[in-house]
């Protein structure tokens, strides 16, 4: 650390003043007698060995991390327990079990999937089911790709997206203003063109919630915004 | 007589199935976990600034209010928060990246192969952690180690629905069109707070992705998909 700071100065030095009469290994032996802080010796006010005191960083402080941690919740894709478990104990039991042993929830999601368009269909006198959507999964295949899959895929490499209606690009990734709720809803209702309930003709508007990104913005990293005051 | 059936019926889609969407991606999804620290609201992973990296985010124990509630909020000590990388196309973590809380600071470890994958984690202490200061809504603290960044704190949550409209949805037929069109709706996340963990990995430390899953299942046809890490995030409570 404060080597670093006099290497600073001796290249502000040099630049300054000698500019190219400088060269690297002059800063030897000059420099070294003034460090306490990376000598291997506990002096000055060190509380420790080149640590604590007023010139050297803090102490590490001894930390435990042993024991065994055991899961609690878990999340991949957004939603998924949210909307496809039918039960608290369904719901408890998903997040308590591995990613990659889910195949035995498909079922529960299917149903799920059917029982929502069952209950709208019974309102009406009609048998309404899920429709193949637009990714061209029928209901089989999206509750299985949902409970045995459910991670996010993220490519190393081009746009990392959750769906881009505009470049047709899904499953890379999920970006912080992906509207997931839109993409979610119109994959469940909107049957293939994505438009079955969206509000139009008599239907409900249930492909999308009316919100989206806002005033929010994203910026550098960390790439969220600071805390609401 | 059609338009109205369906009005009625969006009462009753209302309740069975919109109540199920709650309020966040998983922001309080199960009883067992809601309102603890170990409650994950949001997971995002994408390309970073530098293209060569990929950025993952955890954010838990949404929403929060603006004020007293975000700045008492904290990260557990028990509470060990995990990024879980599948390499392979096996939906098992080959790598994963832990952070837990001792005192002001979020120690992170990884990305590693673990000792045993599965829903028990152990952290390899033989390793040395990487440790940033935790944030403040006033106090923005990074840490950049060989390569990879890290922070931890609050942040404004940046999930966005309208969940009161779903409230109105879900207690039957009070909001029989379904959701309002933009303009009307409102975000009920706008204005609130999560507390954030956000690690950007350059993906040489990633291993080589797989397969992309969609395209090994036969929903896609080769190359219709680029070949894609799976990742998820848990939490795990020390025994």
């Amino acid at each position: 650390m404060k080597i670093y700071k006099f290497n600073i100065l001796v290249v502000a030095v040099c630049a300054s003043l000698f500019l190219v009469a400088c060269g690297d290994d002059d800063d030897n032996g000059n420099v070294i007698d003034l460090v306490t802080c990376e000598d291997g010796v506990k002096n000055g006010d060190e509380e420790g060995i080149d640590c604590g005191g007023t010139e050297c960083e803090p102490c590490a402080v001894a930390v435990d991390f042993s024991g065994n941690w055991v899961q609690e919740d878990v999340m991949g894709r957004p939603g998924i327990n949210t909307v496809f478990g039918a039960t608290n104990e369904i719901k408890n039991s998903y997040n308590v079990t591995a990613t990659s042993d889910r195949a035995s929830f498909q079922q529960g999601f299917q149903d799920q999937l059917e029982l929502y368009h069952d209950v709208y269909g019974d309102a009406l006198g009609v048998d309404i089911d899920y429709e193949t959507n637009i990714l061209g999964l029928d209901a089989a295949t999206f509750t299985t790709v949902l409970a045995n899959f459910d991670a996010l895929q993220v490519s190393p490499t081009g746009q990392t997206v959750y769906y881009d209606g505009d470049t047709g690009v899904a499953l890379t990734g999920r970006g912080i203003p992906d509207d997931v709720i839109d993409v979610s809803l119109t994959l469940m209702f909107g049957g293939m063109n994505g438009d079955r309930f969206d509000g139009n003709n008599g239907t409900p508007q249930l492909t999308s919630d009316g919100v989206d990104f806002g005033d929010r913005i994203v910026g550098a990293f960390p790439y969220l915004e600071a805390p609401n005051q | 007589m059609k338009k109205t059936k369906l009005f009625a019926a969006i009462g009753g889609i209302g309740i069975a199935v919109l109540s199920v969407f709650l309020i966040a991606a998983d922001h309080v999804d199960a009883p067992s976990v809601a309102g603890q620290a170990s409650d994950i609201a949001d997971f995002y992973a994408f390309q970073g600034d530098d293209p060569s990296n990929t950025v993952l985010i955890a954010t838990t124990q949404g929403p929060l209010m603006p004020g007293e509630q975000t700045n008492t909020a904290a990260f557990d000590e028990d509470v060990m928060i995990e990024f879980n990388i599948d390499n392979t196309g096996d939906f098992i973590e080959d790598l994963v990246i832990q952070a837990v809380r001792r005192g002001d600071s979020m120690y992170f470890f990884g990305p590693y192969m673990k000792a045993a994958a599965g829903l028990t984690s152990t952290i390899d202490t033989q390793q040395t952690p990487s440790v940033v200061k935790i944030s403040t809504s006033d106090d923005l603290e990074i840490t950049i180690e060989n390569g990879i960044k890290f922070y931890a704190g609050p942040r404004r949550d940046a999930f966005f629905f309208d969940f009161e409209r779903f409230n109105m949805v879900a207690s039957g037929a009070v909001a029989p069109e379904g959701f309002l069109p933009p303009g009307e709706a409102t975000d009920f996340f706008e204005n609130l707070n999560v507390l954030a963990l956000v690690v950007e990995v350059p993906n040489s430390l990633l291993g080589t992705a797989p397969e992309h899953i969609a395209v090994t299942a036969g929903l896609f046809p080769p190359g219709a998909l680029p070949n894609s890490y799976n990742m998820w995030v848990a939490t795990k409570r020390k025994q």
